[in-house]
């Protein structure tokens, strides 16, 4: 059945994220942090979830 | 007329053939229309299964006469027949599961193996229905012949043909979810950024604009077990993948395949077994939403019946 993945992390905290396995993409605002992770999310096909602690992740589903 | 001179098959025989290839491919027909939605490769998959059915009917309505003329060779050519419906199956199934790459709502396994079963089934109620009006033709011969109706006989082929036609639609007409389960629509929300239909969790959705879309166009809907085998049933995940495929095949989905946050999901309610179903179609009509959800079929494999069991019906209440 489907294997879940994280392909990408978008945060606005790197301080949160720690650990490797995908990369993590820092940004300075939430509009930019959107626009990111639309673009990461399209270009890889992964869905986008929000945490809600500052920090979307992608993930292949 | 008996058997005719250095062994040829007399009338009879070949009356009892061609009513038998006639009422075969009838019901191939008969069950090719039902199955337009199910799986609609028209007209080369109709072509080439219509033509399977004549194959089946063929071999249906020589039974019989190949018996009466102690041609036992030709009977075990029912059995290379049977084989070759069996190769059927896995063909269908092969070539669906090749489509899946190209589906953006998946069908799932369990839906294809549903689909593929129904095809190999559907071409032994031919040959049945092939080798019941062949023999009723021929068990009527003489009677009809004694009489000077010889008519009648393959009158009779007929009638018996198309009363097997009629209950096997009956009997491998396919249970609808409507009928095991009340549907209707839900309310779908979001708290934060989890997607809800009433108090069904559907999933977690990050981006601003996918929520707005789905506020705006998207549409819930609550399926709700009448017992517990429907619930059962409707905790499958190759139904509910069916559920998700059939919805976005009829009213069409807002999702290509860099959009996964579109597609659509089935969710369970885990303390009452209600299901709810999340999509953004492409015509955000309810009527229609509603009537595609109630006739999904039931995959046979995903039914199970627990209230037929002791410990089930004692665990139900």
């Amino acid at each position: 059945m489907p294997e879940e993945k994280i392909l990408a992390i978008v945060t606005l905290k790197p301080d949160k994220v720690q650990g490797g396995g995908a990369p993590v993409f820092v940004t300075s605002g939430d509009e930019e942090r959107e626009k990111v992770a639309t673009y990461l999310s399209r270009i890889l096909a992964a869905q986008v979830h929000d945490l809600e602690n500052g920090t979307y992740i992608l993930v292949s589903h | 007329m008996g058997v005719g001179g250095a062994g040829l098959p007399g009338t009879e025989f070949w009356a009892a053939i061609l009513t038998g290839v006639g009422l075969g491919t009838l019901a191939r027909l008969a069950m090719l229309r039902t199955d337009y939605r199910q799986y609609p490769s028209y007209p080369h998959g109709y072509a080439s299964h219509l033509a399977l059915g004549v194959v089946a009917a063929f071999a249906g309505a020589v039974v019989i006469p190949a018996l009466m003329l102690r041609e036992i060779t030709a009977v075990t050519f029912l059995l290379l027949v049977a084989q070759q419906f069996r190769e059927v199956r896995d063909l269908e199934r092969k070539t669906l599961e090749q489509m899946e790459e190209t589906e953006l709502v998946r069908r799932g396994a369990a839906y294809i193996e549903d689909i593929a079963k129904v095809f190999e089934a559907r071409n032994y109620l031919t040959i049945f229905t092939a080798l019941t009006a062949s023999a009723v033709t021929l068990a009527l011969w003489s009677w009809a012949e004694l009489r000077g109706l010889v008519w009648m006989a393959p009158a009779g082929g007929v009638l018996a043909g198309t009363a097997v036609i009629l209950a096997g639609r009956r009997g491998l007409d396919r249970v609808t979810l409507g009928s095991v389960c009340r549907i209707r629509l839900g309310d779908l929300h979001f708290e934060d950024t989890l997607l809800w239909v009433d108090d069904i969790n559907i999933e977690e959705i990050g981006l601003v604009k996918a929520r707005e879309d789905y506020r705006r166009h998207g549409l819930g809907v609550v399926i709700e077990p009448k017992d517990d085998d429907a619930r059962a049933t409707l905790a499958n995940l190759g139904q509910r993948q069916a559920i998700a495929h059939d919805a976005a095949a009829i009213l069409g989905v807002r999702k290509d395949r860099d959009s996964p946050e579109y597609t659509p999901l089935v969710r369970l309610h885990l303390d009452t077994g209600r299901a709810a179903l999340a999509i953004c179609p492409i015509e955000p009509d309810a009527g229609p939403l509603l009537a595609a959800v109630r006739a999904v079929p039931v995959i046979e494999g995903a039914r199970t019946r627990p209230l037929a069991t002791r410990p089930g019906r004692r665990a139900a209440d």
